[in-house]
């Protein structure tokens, strides 16, 4: 593999700078090993033509000193859920098989406003429905470290893309950890940002209250560039929120001495692999070494997070995909006899099991008999849990815990649907809470995988968890 | 008679579309007519991905609904999703206000026969409207989306109403309220004011409501009087024969005049409502409130007020005239031209009114001041109000200034004792048997006489003196 490949959104500016490489030779470049990989399972989609012309265009406007930004003509890779005009957008479901968007995601508008060229659309868990990128209706994606065992889920592909320098950085979505997971399973640096940092407009939806698109990098450098790119408030996504454009990179590199760190010991008490502990705590030991306080913090109303989450996506989930009734756009069932026929049948086909499953759920517990006693209950544990955090967060500044509790699985591993719920433990916390959370590798666990350590900070200290990130980051470089 | 031993207590459900540039969650314009599916985009057509943005024109909009209807206006409301599968509908989600309705506890005083009565008004929240189905029977089910996202409110009545007539008056009163504020066009014909009933009859005296029945989508006034009507000697009869009323939603027949059933609701008929993730409390400042209370144009009930203080209309001619602002307007710019309102409203109630009958609302072509001209002619008794009626008439075919007709064509009232005695005598002599008849007693041959003259002069005599003059040549 070429060493150009291996290199991140920063690096490549600064080659492109130097005019080390056109964009065209890089986009040509990830479109070769794309092309080499495919049988990873990494993207449903390549728009090879399209990034070829744009990369070309690219290089015609850095010749002509107009090109737009440090990161113009650099290619990404995109989660199969947001929308790309005039290029299909599946979210990995039969449903959408064949749906093309008449418009773009907020997302994308932005990153073309900075240059970037759109490689592809990476593989996920259909309708971001899972842990592992296994409910995908065009096959898992393989892990690149070890193609038996998953990428994670349910960003798996934008991961794995990143890992298996397919591309040089991705966007996936994060509702209940879905980029942090991957992230830490891949070896790479997801970040969930605040709820209502970065446009969902064009996000093909979930769980609206809880999902955030976040970026997949190599490092912590290029996580806070592109996430500079993507967020912003957007009039057209009204849970936006209205605050200054922040160049999240300007902390990097500080020290982090007196930075009071607080591990939860209601997560601790979970179930986690002897490697994902060990993981955590040698990332603390590195922070106490260099001057951060180590603390160990109470957040009570985790043992309730993750039901409530359950319930409260579900339920979400269960309104967002009723528009897929065959009607305008995506599946439709034949030889229908009448309108309720066509809605039936129409979704019993296009949807897969785990889809069908939350909508099952998620329909329950909205029910007028059901509601109070658990999708209203499940707000209130929502409630309770921002509130463990602003207290915890009196305390300390950032948390540290694990992202999952164990490296990444083998493919095709039987488990019950409430087992591989249980492994989102660590991450459903942040997502509920709405708070920014970091996943960050923290060395390799058993059969040489990686693990990832998370980091959750209060609402908008995006800039605070990658200082902190970094200096994590560093011992990996051995500084 | 059965029926005098049962009561019904009807609650409206009255949707109007709101006269927004843009429909409530995305830019697209509202436009009635315009070709199929021309008037959507990704947010209202529901696309996946796309996120509503709520227009601020239409909770003003809702908010003055709220305020001519004297509702409390909640500071803090927001917007529920209301689930259910239809073609129509392709979010498969109606984004509403179900758990904190915009305004509530609100009121509109009707006028009935047995005088004045206060109707309670629940709640108004606003709400996307739907698409349209077209049925064909060639191509089978077409779908316009045009109209997915149009603003709408919906005005919950309390269940006050007790009549076919005072569903009828408290149609025409929230109708004429909405005009006022200008906020959307009422049309029933364009759909821009559909009405739901729900009617439940008890036995008279008995505390608790009987079982409700709904019946949806009634296009008139007069068709919403009608069921009503209907649906309560049906549910009487049923009553009476000891048979139970089913909870159901039914459709009025306007050929036939009877309702019948649509839907038996069920208790699986559940929306599974829940706060609409996508959108953020809705909040509207005390200080925005009052602004747009001090925006309100004058309501009807307070130029009523006016009307009766200022011109010294009478309370049932103030009320006729404010109850269509179309009306009022017009009223209002030709009683500026005349010293004579009281005239100017007599002859707007007892002749324009009958003139422009046909149209859904009043409609003159006279102008204002060409109307207050006449008005003048009359009260200064320069025309008598045969000619009056004349004249209106001609205006209404041709508008110009009457005093210039009077002028041409001499139409002036003649008030000269010394002419009207020579048309009198006149008139007697033709007829000799009057004067006999009149000195035997029979003192409707008086006005034999006066019909005569008035015949001679066209019209233009002063009955007054006429009749003085003719009595006295008679005796």
């Amino acid at each position: 593999m070429s060493e150009l490949l291996k290199r991140g959104l920063v690096e490549h500016a600064e080659a492109l700078e130097k005019k080390e490489y056109s964009s065209h030779e890089l986009v040509e470049a990830y479109l070769s090993r794309i092309e080499k990989r495919a049988d990873m399972g990494t993207f449903i989609t390549v728009d090879r033509e399209n990034a070829l012309k744009n990369a070309l265009d690219a290089d015609q406007r850095r010749a002509t000193g107009k090109a737009l930004g440090r990161f113009d003509g650099i290619p990404i890779a995109l989660k199969d859920n947001i929308c790309t005009e005039g290029l299909r957008t599946t979210c990995a479901s039969k449903m959408l098989c064949d749906y093309t968007p008449p418009y773009n995601a907020t997302v994308i508008s932005r990153l073309r406003r900075a240059g970037l060229i759109l490689l592809g659309k990476t593989n996920m868990d259909e309708f971001s429905m899972g842990s592992s990128t296994e409910s995908s209706a065009f096959g898992a994606t393989k892990n690149p470290r070890d193609p038996l065992r998953v990428a994670g889920g349910s960003s798996g592909g934008s991961a794995a893309a990143v890992a298996d320098c397919q591309a040089p950085i991705a966007l996936g979505s994060d509702t209940g950890g879905s980029v942090r997971q991957p992230s830490a399973f891949c070896g790479c640096v997801g970040m969930k940002p605040t709820y209502g940092r970065v446009s969902r407009y064009g996000l093909v939806a979930f769980s609206p209250s809880i999902e955030q698109i976040g970026p997949i990098t190599k490092n912590i450098r290029d996580n806070a560039e592109l996430l500079s790119i993507i967020s912003g408030h957007d009039k057209m996504d009204s849970t936006t929120l209205r605050c200054e454009r922040e160049d999240f990179s300007a902390d990097i590199g500080k020290d982090i001495k007196g930075v009071r760190i607080g591990l939860p010991k209601e997560l601790f008490e979970l179930d986690m692999s002897d490697t994902v502990r060990e993981g955590v705590m040698g990332a603390a030991e590195i922070y106490r070494q260099r001057g951060a306080a180590i603390k160990t913090v109470s957040l009570p109303s985790l043992r309730y997070a993750l039901s409530a989450y359950y319930i409260i996506s579900a339920a979400e989930a269960s309104s967002n995909l009723a528009r897929f009734d065959g009607i305008r756009y995506g599946h439709r069932a034949e030889d229908i006899e009448n309108i309720d026929e066509l809605f039936r049948r129409s979704r019993s086909e296009g949807f897969g099991d785990e889809v069908k499953r939350r909508i099952m759920l998620g329909t329950f517990v909205l029910s007028a008999g059901h509601r109070d006693e658990f999708y209203r209950r499940a707000l209130s544990v929502k409630e309770l849990v921002r509130k463990d955090f602003d207290a915890a967060f009196c305390e300390c500044d950032v948390i540290l815990c694990p992202v999952a509790p164990t490296v990444a699985p083998k493919l095709g591993e039987k488990r019950s649907p409430t087992e591989i719920y249980r492994t989102d433990a660590f991450c459903v916390p942040a997502s509920i809470a709405g708070l920014p959370a970091l996943s960050i590798p923290s060395g390799l666990g058993e059969n040489s995988m990686p693990v990832g350590v998370q980091l959750i900070a209060p609402a908008l200290s995006e800039a605070l968890l990658y200082r902190v990130g970094a200096a994590l980051e560093a011992r990996k470089e051995g500084v | 008679m059965i029926y005098e031993k049962y009561e019904m207590a009807v609650g409206l459900e009255v949707h109007i579309e709101l006269s927004t540039a843009t429909k409530i969650f995305c830019s697209c314009p509202v436009s009635f007519g315009a070709p199929p599916n021309s008037a959507c985009c990704p947010v209202c057509m529901g696309l996946p991905g796309s996120l509503p943005t709520l227009n601020k024109k239409a909770v003003e909009y809702a908010v003055m609904a709220g305020l001519a209807t004297n509702c409390h206006i909640s500071e803090c409301s927001g917007f529920d999703r209301k689930n259910y599968f239809y073609p129509d509908l392709p979010k498969a989600y109606q984004i509403t206000q179900y758990y904190t309705p915009l305004c509530r506890d609100g009121y509109l005083d009707i006028d009935t026969e047995d005088g004045e009565r206060r109707i309670g008004i629940t709640r108004i929240h606003l709400e996307e409207d739907a698409g349209k189905l077209i049925h064909d029977k060639g191509c089978g089910t077409m779908i316009d989306l045009n109209r997915c996202g149009v603003p709408l409110i919906e005005i919950v009545s309390s269940p006050d109403i007790h009549s076919p007539a005072e569903v009828k008056a408290y149609l025409k009163k929230l109708r004429a309220v909405i005009l006022y504020t200008g906020i959307s066009d009422c049309k029933m014909n364009e759909g821009s004011l559909r009405c739901d009933v729900n009617i439940s009859v008890s036995r008279k005296g008995d505390t608790t409501l009987g079982t409700r029945c709904e019946i949806k989508n009634l296009n008139s006034f007069n068709f919403a009087a009608k069921a009503v009507e209907y649906e309560f000697r049906r549910q009487a009869e049923a009553l009476e024969r000891g048979d139970t009323v089913i909870s159901e939603t039914r459709r009025f027949d306007p050929h036939t005049g009877k309702t019948y059933t649509m839907r038996v609701k069920e208790s699986g008929e559940d929306y599974r409502y829940f706060p609409e993730p996508d959108l953020p409390p809705l909040e509207v400042s005390s200080e925005i409130i009052e602004a747009i209370r001090q925006s309100l144009p004058k309501l009807p009930d307070e130029r009523k007020r006016q009307y009766i203080s200022d011109y010294s209309l009478s309370a049932y001619d103030a009320s006729v005239i404010t109850a269509d602002k179309d009306m009022s307007d017009y009223f209002e710019a030709a009683a500026a031209h005349t010293r004579h309102p009281k005239i100017l409203a007599n002859i707007m109630i007892s002749e324009l009114l009958a003139l422009s009958a046909e149209a859904e609302s009043f409609e003159c072509p006279i102008s204002p001041s060409n109307l207050a001209s006449l008005a003048e002619l009359v009260g200064a008794g320069e025309i008598n109000s045969s000619v009056a009626k004349k004249l209106l008439r001609r205006l209404w075919e041709r508008d110009e200034d009457p005093r210039e007709i009077v002028k041409r064509e001499g139409l002036e009232q003649i008030r000269d004792a010394a002419i009207l005695q020579k048309y009198a005598e006149e008139a007697i002599a033709q007829n000799p048997r009057a004067a006999e008849d009149y000195r035997a007693g029979k003192r409707h041959a008086a006005k034999a006489v006066v019909g005569k003259v008035m015949a001679l002069t066209q019209g233009r005599a002063d009955p007054v003196l006429l009749t003085e003059i003719v009595e006295k040549a008679l005796s």
